[in-house]
């Protein structure tokens, strides 16, 4: 079959552009309207970032942030993958660990990060765990739907032909998960840096969220919007440039025949 | 020796249990070709999940020719949709036969373009023949084939079983299909197991002792009057 003609990326880009645009030049007529400095405008911003990068600790504080990211984003998706899986493959196991689960999904972000902080310390450790802890249920609850759905006759070629347990898991398991994974991982990714936002704020003495909290008590609004825009701009590369070339690659056989 | 005996074989059902197997006794020497022959929904596809070992749960006994390594085609293909028709066979493969030389295999079956294609390209006649590919691949002492030719033209099913004709010729392993079509049982078998209807129960055996090619219209007529003759009783 002859192949999809791809789509210049002029026609991909040129909306996400514009609609960039109509959102900038709004907040800059209404930061106009207000004239106050509670409300900086788009340039005074990105001049606060430019003078943080050059002059400021902002590299130390994004570089921070974005490493406690990683971190209690690789331990939720592996905890997370790993009980989902297991959630989902067995029913007694499933009985046994559901209420555990409906516990945490409940359990808010706040009180979590506060018990973390009083039982185990300021410590790192104690920060990212919050952070994981809170991330790993939602996981759980995408992962346990993905390992519900995967194909019994499938998994009885596995077994017909004693595929051991890691060509199992990643020739017949793993390409069924990626569906729910990318899902997991992608709301996954958002949720985990507002949480850390928090602990940084809590009990970290650097980090986006420290600063913040720092830029607050001088009611400094433009140095809040930087730092925030600033990691929502790394956060938008981490998904372009990471997450969607791995779901695009895990997709490429879905289409061929499409 | 192949010898599969099921004394019992429940569903257990959300209402009701359902019986799908009962006495279902039978033996095949190494390297035969068998087939079982019954109706559609009797319990005979039951009966060849418990003999690949796919189904633990049930009375009886089951003894697996050679070392037992297995061969299987599914009614459906199940190719892994996200893998190449060679990826798919190759991973199939025991670890001695690893890195094996497939294109004779794959002329054979007529694969020899598609190899480098993934299972949703292709049409279900081809989809079958990788699965076959993949049970042959794996030099099986066991081959078990499950209604292989169902929904294919006919035209396409009568080329398909010649190639399976020709394969098990030339393989060693003990084969047993399953199948609902006298015509398919008697054109490939050396020997027909007829079932009841559910439960399934064997009622009697038919041994097909003419050479494959020497079996003219008379000599199928013939024995298909031996296999009424067993389901009359």
């Amino acid at each position: 079959m002859p192949p999809t003609p791809r789509r210049g990326a002029s026609a991909v880009l040129l909306p996400r552009l514009g609609s960039l645009v109509v959102l900038i030049a709004g907040w800059q007529a209404a930061a106009w309207f207000a004239g106050s400095r509670l409300l900086p405008g788009p340039a005074a911003v990105a001049a606060g970032i430019g003078e943080a990068l050059v002059h400021g600790e902002m590299a130390m504080h994004l570089s921070a942030t974005l490493a406690r990211v990683a971190a209690a984003f690789a331990l939720a998706m592996a905890f997370g993958t790993s009980l989902g899986y297991a959630m989902g493959r067995s029913d007694r196991f499933d009985r046994v660990a559901d209420p555990w689960l409906v516990l945490l999904l409940n359990l808010p972000a706040l009180v979590v990060i506060v018990l973390a902080y009083v039982w185990f310390g300021l410590t790192e450790a104690a920060a990212v765990g919050a952070v994981a802890l809170n991330k790993i249920p939602n996981t759980v609850v995408v992962v346990r739907e993905g390992a519900r759905a995967l194909d019994p006759g499938l998994d009885e070629v596995a077994r017909a032909y004693r595929f051991g347990t890691w060509k199992r898991l990643r020739h017949v398991v793993l390409p069924q998960l990626g569906p729910y994974l990318a899902a997991a991982a992608r709301s996954g990714l958002s949720l985990v840096w507002k949480i850390v936002l928090v602990v940084e704020l809590l009990g970290r003495s650097n980090g986006v969220g420290f600063e913040i909290g720092t830029y607050f008590q001088l009611f400094d609004v433009r140095m809040i919007l930087a730092y925030a825009l600033a990691f929502v701009v790394i956060m938008l590369l981490v998904e372009t440039l990471v997450l969607q070339p791995v779901e695009r690659r895990a997709g490429r056989w879905r289409q061929r025949h499409a | 020796m192949l010898e599969l005996d099921i004394r019992r074989k429940e569903y257990r059902g959300v209402s009701s249990p359902l019986l799908a197997v009962r006495d279902l006794k039978l033996c095949l020497e190494a390297g035969r070709f068998g087939a079982v022959l019954g109706e559609s929904g009797c319990g005979k596809s039951t009966a060849l999940r418990i003999l690949a070992g796919l189904d633990p749960d049930y009375e009886g006994e089951v003894r697996r020719p050679g070392e037992g390594r297995l061969g299987i085609v599914f009614q459906e293909p199940r190719l892994l949709p996200w893998r190449t028709v060679e990826q798919n066979v190759r991973l199939a493969l025991p670890q001695p036969l690893e890195g094996r030389d497939l294109a004779p295999l794959f002329a054979s079956l007529g694969l020899a373009e598609h190899r480098d294609r993934h299972p949703g390209e292709l049409s279900l006649g081809l989809a079958r023949r990788a699965a076959l590919a993949r049970a042959f691949a794996v030099e099986p002492d066991l081959l078990l084939l499950d209604e292989p030719f169902v929904s294919l033209d006919p035209a396409t099913a009568g080329r398909l079983r010649g190639e399976l004709a020709d394969l098990v010729a030339r393989s060693r392993a003990t084969t047993l299909m399953v199948t609902h079509d006298e015509e398919e049982a008697l054109a490939l078998a050396d020997t027909v197991f007829v079932l009841s209807p559910r439960p399934a129960r064997l009622l009697g055996e038919v041994t097909l002792d003419r050479p494959r090619g020497a079996r003219d219209a008379g000599w199928v007529a013939e024995r298909r009057r031996e296999i009424e003759r067993l389901r009359a009783g």
